[in-house]
């Protein structure tokens, strides 16, 4: 569980924008701005956030579907941003996504087992046989039965769409999976089962996730390790367990205390502030959270706080004691 | 406390190429004055036609009310004709959608949007109205009310336009709030701002609230009464504390156990408990009970006659033949 899978290092993607629609002057939104982590192999990173925090950014940065504005990232070694032609595709196959949204993200006009073929296909797997015995094989490990591979996405529930989604990312067996919000568009009911299969195909296949959610109980439950973010930045990394209970960073402390209990005798005690409306273009040098921080020092203002380890693997962005 | 509404024998039927999509079927509820009412299910559970059948915007054809009756203060809704309904609607009664990006109209000026509701039925002047508005945004906790009525929709973050919205929904002191996913588009740290706030204004101006969600912990966080909605049927009802302390239908039992908890045990191997299967199909509902190819105890009985809605508990009634001896 050591090797180092992927390492991000300082990487930032700013996306360039005018405050106003006139105006002259062009302003940069720092969707990710300076973000380094490692993902291990075989583990399942949670990656939290609200919305705006430059998540979704991030994911498609890993996935090489955008380029960075500074920074590398290197799965196994080598740096995805130079890869070209053969070695591009190679890094595809082994990276794969799950999309959040099941209605979205299927071609209404495909037939599910298209779908879940067409990896192979052009990536030249098999012959016209093979490759519908192996549909069919990825069709059954997911919760799916082979007759349903000649049906089109509108016959399929939400849960079932999702299943097809990822049937279509793990038949290239790939050591990385990027779940982007895999389950928010889902029913609680569904949710579960969604969320049990992937647990399951984990072990069978020994896939890497990075899992992306806003949801913190959803994350809670899938993840080894799990990053915070705040306007691009990761605030806090820490251990599962860690984190939920010893959190450090008061962005973190809000957000778990924001979570609604479903327990009516637990009203708990808030710890909201109201946000001042700043966008992520703002926080030139300064900590972006000071100024709703219940913890912030002088020193906030004035410079950054850098990521730190706090020992044992906890590591926090945070001038404060907290 | 009196009794505000109550709903009885309600019925909501779609017509549709594929036949009659009983949307609400058969619902009794009730709610006190200053009570919240949460109103849980999935998607499709009818809860969002439940709402829309009580404010009368159900679009007809092809929907259609055929049966039962709404009394609200006394007053049977659904025997008013649509004038009379109208000064209900938005005074009596308002509703808050559960998008707060689309059911803002995108070319008014936030101030022009609340003072039409008031002009209208408070028959207020513009000056006064203004005033009024400004008032109820700094009741929902706007920063700023006079900078804000002369902002459009898309100068606001999704939080403040679910307070606009909140603000219009209230502006006329209405009897009875009905928010239909309030907070389902809004982060989480927003969420509990919009909750925290529809609780103070509840405890402030006595409004009756019905809060729809599919979230429990919403649920449990807001309301006091709780319905459980399936397939279009009120299929468990109880105080709040009742139905998490012991959930009796087999469906609300699965769905508590299923959504993970942030405070429970982790680990590599924890799995989630699942309700097997999907909601079935409405226009292809099984005979007798609706869940019975989900549930863990489906009996004989089940397969052959609906259960019945019933008191087994003292206040908790559940639609279920389990509790039946």
């Amino acid at each position: 569980m050591t090797m180092v899978l992927v390492d991000i290092q300082g990487i930032k993607k700013y996306y360039s924008a005018r405050a106003e629609l006139l105006a002259k002057e062009q302003v940069s939104v720092k969707a990710v701005d300076g973000v380094s982590l490692q993902v291990y192999s075989g583990e399942t990173l949670g990656l939290v956030g609200e919305s705006g925090c430059g998540k979704s950014t991030l994911a498609r940065l890993i996935m090489r579907l955008d380029l960075p504005t500074a920074g590398r990232i290197f799965f196994e070694g080598e740096n995805i941003f130079k890869l070209s032609g053969k070695d591009l595709k190679g890094y595809r196959r082994k990276v794969q996504i799950i999309f959040q949204d099941p209605y979205a993200s299927l071609n209404p006009r495909r037939t599910a087992g298209s779908t879940i073929g067409e990896p192979l296909l052009i990536n030249q797997m098999y012959d016209r046989e093979g490759r519908a015995l192996e549909v069919a094989r990825i069709m059954d490990v997911v919760g799916l039965t082979k007759e349903q591979k000649g049906r089109y996405p509108h016959e399929f529930s939400g849960g079932q769409r999702q299943r097809i989604g990822i049937a279509r990312a793990i038949i290239l067996k790939p050591q990385l999976i990027v779940a982007d919000e895999p389950v928010s568009a889902l029913d609680v009911s569904i949710q579960a089962q969604i969320l049990n299969l992937l647990k399951d195909l984990q072990k069978e296949f020994n896939l890497t996730y990075i899992f992306i959610s806003h949801d913190l109980s959803v994350v809670r439950h899938v993840s080894d390790r799990i990053a915070v973010m705040h306007f691009g930045r990761i605030v806090e990394l820490a251990e599962n367990r860690e984190l939920y209970e010893h959190p450090l960073h008061p962005y973190t402390v809000e957000l778990l205390s924001a979570v609604p209990a479903p327990d009516p005798g637990r009203k708990k005690e808030r710890v909201i502030r109201e946000r001042e409306v700043t966008g992520a273009t703002n926080g030139q040098g300064k900590c972006p959270f000071h100024p709703r921080c219940p913890v912030r020092v002088e020193v906030c203002e004035k410079d950054e706080p850098e990521l730190t380890d706090r020992g044992g693997g906890h590591f926090v962005a945070c001038h404060g004691d907290a | 406390m009196g009794m505000l509404l109550e709903i009885k024998d309600l019925s909501t039927h779609f017509h549709t190429d594929f036949g009659v999509i009983k949307a609400v079927d058969r619902v009794d509820l009730s709610i006190d004055e200053g009570d919240t009412l949460g109103v849980v299910g999935e998607s499709g559970c009818g809860k969002t036609v439940l709402a829309l059948s009580i404010m009368r915007l159900i679009p007809t054809p092809p929907g259609k009310i055929v049966s039962g009756n709404v009394i609200f203060n006394g007053v049977d809704l659904l025997s008013l004709d649509s004038a009379e309904m109208r000064k209900i609607r938005g005074k009596d009664i308002s509703m808050v959608f559960q998008e707060p990006m689309t059911s803002l109209n995108p070319v008014l000026r936030i101030g022009d949007q609340i003072t039409e509701i008031i002009k209208l039925h408070l028959g207020l002047g513009r000056e006064e109205a203004m005033a009024r508005a400004i008032e109820m945004l700094s009741l929902v906790g706007m920063p700023s009310p006079e900078t804000a009525i002369r902002n459009y929709p898309h100068q606001m973050s999704g939080g403040m336009r679910q307070r606009v919205m909140i603000a219009m929904a209230l502006c006329c002191g209405p009897r009875l709030m009905l928010a239909d996913e309030p907070t389902t588009a809004l982060d989480v740290t927003i969420q509990a701002q919009i909750l925290e706030l529809i609780g103070r204004l509840k405890h402030d101006i006595g409004t009756s609230v019905i809060l729809i969600t599919h979230d429990l912990g919403v649920i449990a966080e807001a309301a006091e009464h709780v319905a459980v909605m399936y397939t279009g049927q009120v299929v468990e009802y109880a105080s709040v504390e009742n139905l998490f302390a012991t959930p009796l239908h087999p469906y609300t039992v699965g769905l508590m156990e299923s959504i993970p908890k942030i405070d429970a045990p982790w680990g590599r191997d924890v799995h989630l408990k699942v309700i097997p299967g999907a909601v079935p199909s409405l226009d292809d509902l099984p005979k007798g009970c609706t869940f019975q190819d989900r549930c863990a105890h489906t009996m004989q009985i089940c397969r052959e006659k609906e259960p019945q809605l019933k008191e087994y508990m003292p206040k908790h009634r559940v639609h279920c033949w389990l509790y039946e001896k």
